[in-house]
């Protein structure tokens, strides 16, 4: 990144074309992203989120900074994320009440008690929630983005793989039918060293997966995962180069998981230091804030209000759900088809 | 009127909605410039372009899936298999992701895997099979398997149509061997969920669908000729909501009931139609349901191994011959 030039009275620019706005508003979504796990950390222990919890911390980072690169507002560009970009959703419009609803499965959360944690979605928005099965939402992406370029819209698609996901058939046919349409799609290669409890090691035999993709014709980039303006700088640059009609481009973002795979994984498997190392010397919250202040482009005062605000909304939002009921059982029968769109209980249940 | 194929009733199915709607796309294996491996979308790159007939990678999974994404955006895909057989390829794209769409998301995905299915062909193991059991088993999907070619014609049109993903079986042996006039210039559509009587009769009924509604009524006429025996045939037209009004009324009118169906017979579409009619209909049986099936062995190659393992109409006209005198 840009050197440090010597003192002077005004701050350094800021990088990557981002406005002092903007660069709080990426430390907004940071801070709201880990204020609202920790919050659903309490709930899941209090037994109110109902299925497992999936945490992103440590990735918050390269979610964030990757969605912010995106044309976001009504019908622009569309994301699908995975468990771990939580950040990447609250970014494209997804609100901390309709997560909070779907983790503890609300009647009134957005799939209504159906899906669990951020399986959601929200098109207009700009975010497609993803299945469990890995590897899915690359071709459903690819069709996203195939249907840009068909109807020439300057749209752009942007897509998430775990480095574990990377292993899969619908990854490898996805990103080649992409790759072979020249749709304008982004991957996000998501290197986070471990995949439940499998290391990339006994995942692929390459080191980076920017490696892997090349042979698709595609380019391939490796990135910083936890230095959110270096993501935010390659993410854009992919973007801008998808819209202007130059097809699919990777991404790898090198970062960490430093939960296990769900609340109740203890990590048994990684290294006490290792974990260690990650939290104390490349948190991606901390490395930003360092960076911000730093080079002087906020105030401290204006992190901590941020801080205390991005708190006060989330006691509130949780306030507003946590005792809300579950779904009505029978609600269960509708929508599972346009037409019909409700069935009949099984006829003993009017016995 | 003109007389037209089963596959040209398709065909001009196919067309007649890309003219109509422009949302509607084409893509699969070989399905543009060449046309397809059966010639279904032949002349439909030239006149529809090459964005709107699109030819795809060896890839079914990418091509249900990019179907799917597309169909979000509120195109209407058809996807092609070249083989049926291949649609396992795309098994878990449409199981877990398409049919659950609509109910866990919200997400409308209106499109079409088409495909020909169907043995009598000597096409061996993977070019052969009738997919219809591994996915009448998934809540989300609708089923269609049309017989003639006015439903060739009037289910893909009414498939494209659908709001609900749709899987479209079309029989291969159907292809070239079905003719029948069709009325030019008329929007022929066949309502999704709605049986076909084939044929009326008033001593037994046979509830089949695909390729052995041609073998059933055939051993229907036999049975008139040789034995003065009645056979009502029911002509499904879509499995998936299956008709279950027109299957009970049959059973109603004749009171014995054989099911006929080309697919393997354990785990296959004729056990639950069996027992749907145990439920519904118990009281108006005087005899057992019956199945005729194909042998639950992969389908074989050497026309004598085929022959023996697929439903043939001698096997039709021997079973409803007992069951019409059980």
């Amino acid at each position: 990144m840009a050197s440090r030039a010597a003192p002077t009275t005004q701050s350094p620019p800021v990088p990557a074309g981002l406005t002092r706005d903007q660069l709080l508003d990426i430390y907004r979504y940071l801070r709201l992203t880990r204020t609202l796990e920790e919050r659903l950390v309490a709930l899941y222990r209090q037994s109110k989120v109902i299925g497992g919890l999936f945490r992103s911390l440590g990735q918050e980072g390269e979610s964030v900074a990757s969605a912010y690169a995106l044309d976001r507002g009504p019908n622009r560009d569309i994301l699908s994320p995975l468990i771990r970009n939580l950040g990447s959703m609250l970014v494209m419009g997804a609100q901390p009440i309709q997560i909070l609803r779907q983790y503890m499965a609300k009647a009134e959360g957005p799939t209504h008690g159906r899906e669990l944690n951020v399986h959601f979605n929200d098109l207009e928005r700009g975010y497609l929630g993803q299945v469990s099965h890995l590897g899915d939402m690359v071709p459903v992406m690819a069709g996203i983005a195939l249907t840009f370029k068909l109807r020439g819209e300057r749209r752009v698609g942007l897509v998430y793989i775990g480095d574990g996901a990377t292993s899969t058939g619908t990854f490898h046919e996805g990103l080649n039918f992409a790759a072979v349409q020249r749709v304008p799609l982004v991957v996000i290669a998501e290197y986070n060293r471990w995949a439940y409890s499998t290391p990339p090691e006994k995942q692929f035999a390459v080191k980076d997966l920017a490696e892997k993709v090349k042979a698709y014709g595609v380019p391939g980039v490796t990135v910083d995962g936890n230095d959110v303006l270096a993501v935010y700088e390659a993410t854009r640059f992919a973007v801008e180069r998808a819209r202007a009609g130059h097809g699919v481009h990777v991404i790898e973002v090198k970062t960490y998981r430093r939960k296990g795979h769900a609340e109740h994984d203890d990590q048994h498997y990684v290294p006490k230091d290792e974990l260690d190392w990650w939290a104390k010397e490349n948190d991606p919250v901390d490395r930003y804030v360092k960076r911000l202040l730093q080079s002087e482009w906020v105030e401290e005062r204006e992190l901590q209000a941020i801080d205390e605000q991005t708190k006060a909304e989330i006691d509130q939002t949780t306030d507003a759900c946590v005792d809300e009921p579950l779904p009505p059982g029978d609600s269960a029968l509708e929508g599972v088809y346009a037409h019909p769109p409700l069935l009949t209980p099984h006829w003993y249940r009017s016995l | 009127m003109t007389e037209v194929t089963y596959l040209e009733a398709l065909r001009q199915g196919l067309w007649e909605e890309m003219e109509r709607d422009p949302r509607v796309f084409i893509l699969g294996e070989d399905v543009g410039a060449y046309g397809g491996a059966f010639k279904v979308t032949e002349g439909f790159a030239k006149q529809f372009g090459e964005e709107r007939v699109i030819d795809t990678p060896i890839s079914e999974a990418a091509i249900v899936g990019a179907a799917a994404g597309a169909a979000h955006m509120g195109m209407r895909p058809v996807a092609e298999m070249q083989f049926i057989d291949f649609i396992s390829c795309a098994y878990d794209m449409l199981t877990n992701y398409v049919a659950t769409a609509r109910y866990r998301a919200g997400l409308a995905t209106p499109m079409v895997v088409r495909g020909p299915c169907g043995g009598y062909v000597r096409g061996g193991p993977f070019h052969s099979q009738n997919p219809e059991a591994a996915f009448f088993h998934t809540p989300g999907l609708k089923i269609v398997y049309p017989a003639t070619a006015r439903d060739a014609k009037g289910l893909i049109k009414a498939s494209i149509r659908d709001d609900d993903p749709v899987i479209y079986l079309e029989h291969k042996w159907l292809y070239r061997r079905i003719k029948e006039q069709l009325p030019e210039g008329e929007d022929l559509l066949t309502p999704i969920g709605e049986a076909r009587l084939a044929r009326e009769g008033k001593d037994l009924s046979i509830v089949t669908y695909g390729a052995t509604v041609w073998k059933a009524l055939e051993a229907a006429e036999r049975l008139a000729t040789d034995d003065g025996l009645s056979i009502e045939v029911l002509d499904l037209r879509t499995l998936v909501p299956m008709d279950d009004a027109a299957i009970m009324r049959t059973v109603e009118k004749t009171n014995k009931v054989l099911i006929v169906h080309e697919d393997t017979r354990t785990g296959g579409v004729a056990g639950e139609i069996a027992a749907r009619i145990n439920e519904q209909a118990f009281a108006w049986l005087d005899g057992p349901i019956m199945r005729v099936t194909a042998h639950d062995v992969p389908l074989p190659y050497a026309p004598t191994l085929e022959d023996f393992v697929l439903p043939q109409t001698e096997d039709i006209v021997k079973a409803a011959r007992w069951l019409a005198a059980y």
